[in-house]
C-alpha cells in the first residue's frame, strides 16, 4: 500500500504553531519521522485558518524539501495554491484533491498533467456526497471519462471514495468499501484508490482500533493507497500483514522487519 | 487487426553484483563478472533491460568424485585429482567465465579435509586461472563454520562469491565475506520463504544486499526442476515488484543436479532404448540450465564442456540484440 504521511497539516495544533512562526524545526523533524515510520509521500496542507495560504504552502513545501525528496501530496481547495505547491514539489506530486464536477475537473485534470502530477478525486460533486456506493462510483466514472478525454493516464488517477466518521454515518464504511471494488472495474488500467483513512473514526473515542480495522478491510477491498497516520505502529503493522496475507508481499518470518528495512 | 504486445510495467530491477577483483582493485583476477541489473521477466526486451549476460561457471570439487560418470570422466578425468589443473582446462579449453570451487571432502563424510588443507586448495586454484571463485563449503555446518573463514582470507581481496549462509548458518559465513570483502550466497531448500528470511538475517548483520546472490536449491530435469523454476519465477516478480529483500542475483547448480540422475548416468548397455550416454547427460544438463536461464539464473554453474558450449549458444541466442 501506498503510504502518505498525514501530520503535515495546519489543523494540528504544532503545524499550525509552526507554519504561523515559520520554525522549519517540527515540519522537518515530522517530514523525517513519517519518512522513517514508512510513508512514501508526505500531505501538505497549510489548514484552514491561514490568513495567507499560498505563502504557508511556499514555506511549506521549500521547508519540506530541504529534508526530503519524497513526493507530496499538495492538499489544497485553491488552484493557485495548488499550481504554486506543485512547482516548488517537483514532478512526481500529487493533486489533493479535485472533486467530481465538471468545473474543478477541467482545472485540475490538465494541471495534473502539465505537472506531471498524480490526482487525487474525491467522490464529490455540486450535489454533495453520494449517499451510497452507487453515487460515488457514477462520479468515479464521470471523473475518468473526463482523464480519458483530456489525455491523463487513468492509473495517475486515484480515487478517493470519501469515507465518513463511523459516529455520523454508519451505513458508509460499508458503502465506500463496495465503491473501492467498483472504481477497479471502471477502465483498464484502473484507477488507484486512496482513502483519507483518519476520518473514520473523527470523534470516536477508539481512534487507532478503528482506523486499523478499517484500513485492513479497505486494503482487502483493493484499496491502493492512504493518507494515514504512519507514526501508528500497531496500524502499520495491520497494514504490513494484511500484504503479506493477500500475497502482496512475500512472507519471511521477519516480515515486518523486511517491510521496513 | 493488428497484434498488439502485452507489455508489464515494473517498477524495480534485481540488483547488480561484480565478482572477482582485478590489480586496479586490489585481487589478482585477470577478468571479473557482473550479473544482473534486470528490469524485466528473463530475456524479455520490450519490457525492460537485461544489461548483463548470465554467465556459465564450471565446477571444481577439491576431491574428485568416486563414480564418474563416463562422459565426465572422458572429459575431465584426467585432471579431476588436481583442482588447480582441473579449473584450469576449464578456463583454457572449455570457456568458463567463473570457477566454483566446490570442497566437498571437507564434509566429516567424505574425507574431512582440514581448513589448511582447504585454504591451500583455494589458494592453488586462485594461482591456476584468472576467472573470478566461487568458494563453495561442504554443507555441514559446523565444518563449514571451520573451513570458510580460513579460505575467505587466504581469498581476501580477490572478491570472490562464499557459500552457502543458511538460516540456520550463516552468522560465521557472514561476517568471514564481511571482514574479506566478498560476496555472499544465501541458500534456502527450495522455498522463497525462507529464502526472503535468510536474507533479512544477512542484512541485519551488516551485509549489504547489493553483495548477495541467492541460491534457492535447484533440481534437475526430472527431479525437481519444475518446482524450482517456480520459485525462482516468483522471486524474480517480486524482485521487479521492488521486495528489496528478494532483489538479488540468482545462482543454479545445474551439473551436479543432472549427473546424478539415472538418465545421464545409466550407460547404454544397461538401457539401450535410452541411446548413446555419450549425448544423454550432456543434453540433460544442457536442458536444465537452459529452463533455469529462463527461470531467471544469472549464474549457472555447470559440468560438462559439451553442455556449457551448448548453453553458451542459448545465451547467445536469447540475449535482447542491441537495437
Amino acid at each position: 500500500m501506498y503510504a502518505i504521511g498525514e501530520r503535515i497539516n495546519g489543523m494540528f495544533k504544532d503545524v499550525g504553531a509552526a507554519i504561523r512562526d515559520r520554525n522549519p524545526e517540527p515540519i522537518q523533524r515530522l517530514a523525517k519521522a513519517q519518512i522513517a515510520a514508512g510513508a512514501q509521500a508526505l500531505d501538505v496542507n497549510v489548514g484552514p485558518a491561514s490568513a495567507d495560504p499560498l505563502g504557508a504552502m511556499e514555506w511549506l513545501v521549500k521547508t519540506i524539501r530541504e529534508v526530503t525528496d519524497a513526493p507530496l501530496a499538495i492538499d489544497t481547495t485553491k488552484p493557485d495554491v495548488m499550481r504554486r505547491g506543485l512547482e516548488l514539489a517537483g514532478p512526481g506530486s500529487i493533486i489533493n484533491s479535485t472533486k467530481g464536477d465538471q468545473a474543478q475537473l477541467d482545472i485540475f485534470i490538465p494541471m495534473a498533467i502539465e505537472h506531471d502530477a498524480s490526482l487525487i478525486a474525491l467522490t464529490i460533486d455540486e450535489n454533495g456526497i453520494p449517499r451510497d456506493a452507487s453515487g460515488r462510483g457514477e462520479i468515479a466514472l464521470r471523473v475518468v471519462a473526463a482523464a480519458m478525454e483530456k489525455g491523463l493516464p487513468t492509473d495517475r488517477l486515484m480515487i478517493d471514495a470519501v469515507i465518513l466518521p463511523v459516529n455520523v454515518t454508519q451505513a458508509t464504511p460499508g458503502h465506500v468499501l463496495e465503491a473501492i471494488r467498483n472504481v477497479k472495474l471502471l477502465c483498464e488500467p484502473p484507477p488507484k484508490t486512496v482513502l483519507g483513512l483518519s476520518n473514520v473514526s473523527q470523534g470516536t473515542t477508539q481512534r487507532r482500533l478503528l482506523n486499523r480495522t478499517y484500513l485492513v478491510m479497505a486494503l482487502a477491498a483493493g484499496l491502493d493507497a492512504a493518507i494515514l497516520d504512519v507514526e501508528d505502529r500497531e496500524m502499520m503493522d495491520a497494514m504490513i500483514a494484511a500484504e503479506v496475507l493477500m500475497n502482496r508481499a512475500v512472507y519471511a518470518d521477519d516480515f515486518l522487519k523486511a517491510y521496513r528495512s | 487487426m493488428a497484434f498488439e504486445l502485452p507489455v508489464e510495467r515494473w517498477t524495480s530491477a534485481v540488483n547488480t553484483v561484480t565478482i572477482g577483483a582485478t590489480a586496479a582493485q586490489g585481487g589478482t583476477r585477470s577478468s571479473v563478472v557482473t550479473v544482473g541489473g534486470d528490469s524485466s521477466l528473463p530475456f524479455l526486451s520490450f519490457e525492460g533491460k537485461t544489461p548483463n549476460r548470465p554467465v556459465i561457471a564450471m565446477e571444481v570439487l577439491d576431491t574428485p568424485p568416486k563414480e564418474w560418470p563416463g562422459p565426465m570422466e572422458e572429459a575431465v578425468g584426467d585432471v579431476s585429482g588436481d583442482p588447480a589443473a582441473w579449473a584450469k582446462k576449464c578456463v583454457e579449453e572449455f570457456g568458463a567465465e567463473m570457477i566454483c570451487l566446490r570442497l566437498v571432502g571437507a564434509h566429516p563424510d567424505q574425507g574431512n579435509r582440514s581448513a589448511q588443507e582447504c585454504a591451500q586448495t583455494v589458494k592453488s586454484v586462485l594461482g591456476a586461472v584468472g576467472v573470478p571463485l566461487i568458494i563453495w563449503g561442504c554443507g555441514q555446518a559446523d565444518k563449514d563454520n571451520e573451513i570458510i573463514p580460513r579460505c575467505s582470507e587466504v581469498a581476501a581481496g580477490e572478491n570472490c562469491l562464499l557459500g552457502t549462509a543458511t538460516q540456520d548458518n550463516y552468522r560465521t559465513i557472514t561476517a568471514a565475506c564481511m571482514a574479506d570483502g566478498h560476496k555472499l550466497i544465501t541458500e534456502a531448500p527450495m522455498d522463497i520463504n525462507i529464502q526472503k528470511q535468510v536474507n533479512i538475517l544477512v542484512s541485519e548483520m551488516g551485509m549489504d544486499l547489493a553483495r548477495v546472490v541467492m541460491y534457492q536449491v535447484t533440481g534437475g530435469l526430472g527431479y525437481g526442476m519444475e518446482y524450482a523454476y517456480s520459485i525462482m519465477e516468483r522471486t524474480r516478480l517480486a524482485a521487479l515488484s521492488g521486495d528489496r529483500m528478494l532483489s538479488m542475483p540468482m545462482l543454479a547448480l545445474i551439473g551436479s543436479e543432472c549427473w546424478k540422475v539415472k538418465e545421464a548416468r545409466t550407460p547404454q548397455e544397461a538401457a539401450p532404448e535410452w541411446g548413446p550416454e555419450a549425448e544423454r547427460g550432456v543434453a540433460w544438463e544442457a536442458t536444465t540450465a537452459t529452463c533455469f536461464l529462463n527461470a531467471g539464473t544469472h549464474i549457472a554453474v555447470m559440468w560438462h564442456p559439451r553442455a556449457v558450449a551448448a548453453v553458451r549458444d542459448t545465451i547467445d541466442a536469447l540475449m535482447p540484440k542491441e537495437a
